[in-house]
């Protein structure tokens, strides 16, 4: 028996957070990088503040778009009150990025906190920075880059 | 080579149909296919919002009668409204091409039933075809315009919401079509569908479908995966899921669900020790490969409701049948904190109305804390249902009876209603509230005729509501701002529902996330803002 080496993210939180943008960023710098990239969300009425969650997985071939319960390998989770619905979605050994992780990191805008959370990912994945500047960049209008890049930096300190 | 690109499933589909060389897209929003005609809108395709499924139906098979491609995209449930085109189109056949492309929703995620499109094709008579992935949803696409144009005939696009809403890497063709010039060849047999005519078109449909079956045993989009000796057969985003639950077995996946190569199935599963269907939805394969004499279990009834995933397959193929543990429940959607919609609502709960709703985001106000709705079930239904709980019920309780229907809805299916309001009134009079937050808020914020904006936002004529009931004979009409007339709308709805009149009240304000971009579209078009 076969199994193709895949790593899942999930990335979890409440309607309105950006978990779908940061997903796009993220399923972006992951194709760029060479995998094999899934990215399963469901849409609807993550509008109304509702729980909404997006699995990423890549590898040399993903089959299906959804990650199984318990192989999460990067859990990604934006607010307290959502951690407890994905209590038995990591792996043993798996890495939890919750919000506790920037009680002491200042960010400067509340709503990059998505992007900060990208930034502490980026510190387990082997993407080069550059790849991530520029699709954070290609991702918010100009206003915004500034804010965002600055989180991306803050959430990677914030695990170093 | 095309180059490499990443890609939703709706966003493949798409592409897929500008590169088929689609003449016109046609639909009416539906969680989880609207991406796709807003996507054939951004990519320099030909695109329409329809008041509804079975008028965009029309347009397509009209599009398809002139000898071009025609794309028509709607949800599952969308797909009952356009029926009625379908089951006859599938007689008269088309010209050019037509592709419905159906989007289900397993597991409800924004949907009211859990309705398997399958089942539709094979009462219809027309091929379905059914994509596990993005690529797959690019190149069946192309496939089902291919099917439609050499057998003349509709084709279902089965799509569901992970295969719509998952992005993966998709390789398009280099073959790219341009659409055809259109013209009209005069063909009234073929058209017009007496019953002189249909019955020598049924004929003809059931030897193009026994033709379909034999192409598609021989060169139809399916594909066995050699393995062990537990074979699977399994379509959609089911197969992907099986595949990775269980990576040593032999698969049969199958790209066309009607008609079946059942000869395929068969010798594929015959020298199997172990045999597994793996489909989500209904056992529409089980059943057929069942009657067709294969030997294949049943799934436990469970498997039939909710989305498949890598971990239910795998309980279905261990045949575990312990209690599935629910899911954790995450935090309900709700009405965005201010929407207008609210205040109309509250005003129901303090007088206790009798709510026949329909559906939009308003639907959201049936669950706490304004628990204020009390039916919900298909488009337009507000209007008929709250009819019926009017004619039978006491009069102290017919006088509490409101009919609750959002713009896009109204114009969707609340127009037949209004007829029957106005032709059948119930003795106690009846009240419909319309509320119109100027566009199609829960799927996205598309555009509808009573917006007077076309899908790509640019502007054309505009269906006033309240003119529409007036015309239709409904004495009492008024237009009321929910959110800064409040105590003037409560005033109104009260007196109507004392009143044995009809009345018709519209409670118009923006929804809170559209407002900016109307704002924008209006000063774009030049005008000074909404009335």
């Amino acid at each position: 028996m076969t199994t193709t080496p895949v790593s899942n993210i999930r990335i979890a939180g409440l309607g309105g957070m950006g978990i779908i943008k940061s997903s796009q960023i993220l399923a972006s710098v992951l194709f760029e990088a060479g995998h094999d990239v899934k990215k399963a969300e469901v849409h609807g009425m993550s509008q109304r503040g509702g729980s909404v969650a997006s699995d990423i997985r890549f590898g040399t071939e993903v089959l299906s778009p959804m990650i199984p319960e318990g192989e999460t390998d990067y859990l990604l989770v934006l607010t307290e009150e959502e951690l407890v619905l994905y209590r038995t979605a990591l792996r043993p050994g798996g890495i939890l990025i919750g919000p506790s992780l920037f009680e002491k990191t200042v960010l400067p805008n509340k709503k990059s906190l998505n992007i900060a959370m990208l930034g502490a990912l980026s510190h387990y994945l082997s993407i080069p920075n550059e790849t991530w500047t520029a699709h954070i960049l290609s991702s918010f209008p100009e206003k915004l880059q500034a804010v965002n890049l600055e989180a991306f930096k803050l959430g990677l300190h914030a695990v170093k | 080579m095309a180059e490499r690109r990443l890609m939703s499933g709706n966003e493949a589909v798409a592409l897929g149909a500008l590169d088929a060389g689609c003449a016109r897209g046609t639909g009416y929003p539906g969680t989880p296919s609207t991406e796709i005609l807003e996507n054939f809108d951004a990519i320099g395709g030909n695109a329409e919002w329809a008041p509804n499924e079975k008028v965009a139906a029309e347009v397509a098979l009209g599009v398809a009668f002139a000898g071009v491609y025609a794309l028509t995209t709607m949800k599952h449930v969308g797909l009952n409204v356009a029926a009625d085109v379908l089951f006859t189109a599938a007689y008269s056949g088309v010209s050019g091409a037509l592709v419905f492309a159906v989007a289900d929703d397993p597991g409800l995620a924004s949907s009211q039933n859990e309705q398997d499109t399958r089942r539709l094709g094979i009462a219809a008579g027309v091929p379905v075809i059914e994509p596990s992935d993005a690529q797959e949803a690019y190149d069946f696409t192309r496939l089902a315009f291919t099917l439609s144009a050499r057998w003349h005939i509709p084709v279902i696009l089965r799509l569901t919401t992970r295969v719509c809403h998952t992005t993966a890497i998709v390789t398009p063709s280099d073959h790219k079509v341009a659409p055809p010039p259109a013209h009209f060849v005069r063909d009234i047999p073929g058209r017009v569908m007496i019953p002189g005519h249909a019955r020598i078109k049924h004929r003809e449909l059931r030897a193009k479908l026994n033709e379909i079956r034999e192409w598609c045993e021989t060169d139809g989009p399916n594909r066995i995966i050699p393995g062990s000796s537990t074979g699977i057969v399994s379509s959609g985003v089911a197969y992907l899921h099986a595949r990775e639950a269980a990576p040593a077995a032999s698969f049969l996946k199958l790209g066309m669900s009607h008609p079946l190569p059942m000869r395929l199935i068969l010798s594929f599963l015959k020298d199997k020790t172990e045999r597994f269907v793996i489909e989500e939805n209904d056992p529409y394969l089980v059943e057929q490969i069942r009657a067709a004499g294969g030997d294949v279990p049943w799934n436990p009834e469970p498997y039939r409701m909710g989305e498949l995933t890598v971990d239910r397959v795998r309980r279905i193929l261990a045949r575990d049948l312990t209690p599935e543990l629910p899911p954790p429940r995450g935090k309900p959607p709700r009405l965005c904190t201010g929407c207008p919609h609210g205040y109309v609502f509250e005003i129901f709960k303090k007088h206790d109305a009798i709510v026949a709703g329909d559906i939009g985001c308003y639907t959201l106000a049936a669950l706490p804390p304004l628990s204020a709705m009390d039916s919900q079930i298909c488009m337009g239904a507000s209007i008929g249902v709250g009819l019926g709980l009017r004619h039978v019920l006491p009069e102290s309780e017919a006088r509490r009876v409101v009919s609750v229907i959002g713009d896009s809805t109204f114009m969707h299916s609340g127009l037949t209603g209004i007829a029957e309001m106005v032709y059948n009134p119930p003795p106690t009079g009846h009240v419909v509230v319309v509320l119109d937050n100027l566009t199609t808020a829960m799927t996205g914020q598309q555009e509808h005729p009573a917006t007077g904006r076309r899908l790509n936002h640019e502007p054309t004529t505009r269906v006033r509501i309240e003119d529409v009931v007036t015309a239709l004979g409904v004495p009492n009409v008024l237009v009321f701002d929910p959110v800064r007339q409040i105590a003037e709308f409560e005033t109104a709805l009260l007196k109507a529902l004392k009143s044995p009149e009809l009345t018709v009240l519209v409670a118009r304000q923006p929804c809170l996330l559209a407002a900016g971009r109307i704002r924008a579209y209006e000063q774009a078009a030049g005008k000074g803002g909404g009335q």
